[in-house]
């Protein structure tokens, strides 16, 4: 019997690794873009948005490959765990949206957080919905000199 | 912006995420039904912390360095936005709207509500 991942030392150091580059992804961006002058957080919502529209397609294409090799779960752990989990926050939102309520903005914090979760709910979409194609064209182009006459 | 900093809060980032790793994991080990509870744990008691070092700079004089290793660092690394939106699409994509709204829609109030008590508790 294989011991879950999370009690795998190497795995939790692939996971550190990982999220290690995301967070410094994400704080170099946020450095970069910043608050918009309206109080919209823009940095966090841009990273949560591509995060999740990366974690998506990783994801789906991770799935796609059939059966998890160690190679895949290293990939899964260090760049989807680690990188992708690292680089999207919603403890920012969080706090984002608790500072806007805070300072009477309460159309922006509202806006902000529905806008965060529908995004990125198609983001992911968008995600997955790529992968899921580029896994078919593909396959149907290894399958082709098969299926020729 | 020194070159110290930035290693500390990405090595704090990655400690972060490790910590999520392993309590997702151990919630997940006990917490065996559809609706993904352990992310909302982490985003959650993430989104506490958060309030609580955000509380302690606004009250209690932390300094803005440890409040970017604390807030950006390690909340940051973490909690996840990214995982919470796979698991709402794989439950719409299972038909489960009803799971996938809760998680949705529950995950930024509770994230919020547990912002805002960690702020609270810091201004008492």
């Amino acid at each position: 019997m294989t011991r879950s991942p999370h009690l795998d030392p190497r795995l939790v150091a692939v996971v550190a690794v990982g999220g290690a580059v995301g967070t410094a992804a994400r704080w170099t961006l946020t450095q970069t873009v910043g608050t918009a002058p309206s109080g919209w957080p823009t940095a966090t919502f841009v990273e949560n948005l591509l995060g999740s529209f990366l974690l998506g397609a990783l994801l789906e294409a991770l799935l796609r490959r059939g059966e998890e090799s160690g190679r895949g779960t290293v990939v899964r752990l260090g760049a989807g765990t680690g990188v992708l989990g690292g680089f999207t926050t919603f403890s920012s939102l969080a706090i984002e949206m608790e500072r806007l309520l805070a300072a009477g903005q309460v159309t922006l914090a509202l806006v902000y957080g529905a806008l965060s979760v529908v995004l990125g709910l198609l983001a992911c979409v968008a995600g997955v919905a790529l992968a899921a194609r580029h896994h078919r064209w593909r396959h149907e182009r290894l399958r082709l000199p098969d299926e020729a006459p | 912006m020194s070159l110290l900093l930035v290693s500390l809060v990405s090595v704090v980032g990655g400690i972060g995420a490790a910590t999520r790793f392993v309590v997702d994991g151990s919630v997940r080990s006990r917490w065996t039904r559809v609706f993904p509870l352990a992310t909302l744990v982490v985003n959650v008691s993430g989104s506490l912390l958060i309030g609580l070092l955000t509380g302690a700079s606004l009250y209690h004089g932390l300094g803005p360095r440890w409040l970017v290793v604390g807030a950006t660092g390690f909340c940051g690394g973490f909690t996840t936005f990214s995982t919470a939106m796979v698991e709402t699409v794989r439950l719409i994509q299972a038909g489960d709207l009803r799971r996938a709204t809760v998680n949705a829609v529950g995950s930024v109030l509770l994230c919020l509500g547990a912002a805002a008590v960690g702020v609270g508790i810091m201004a008492v």
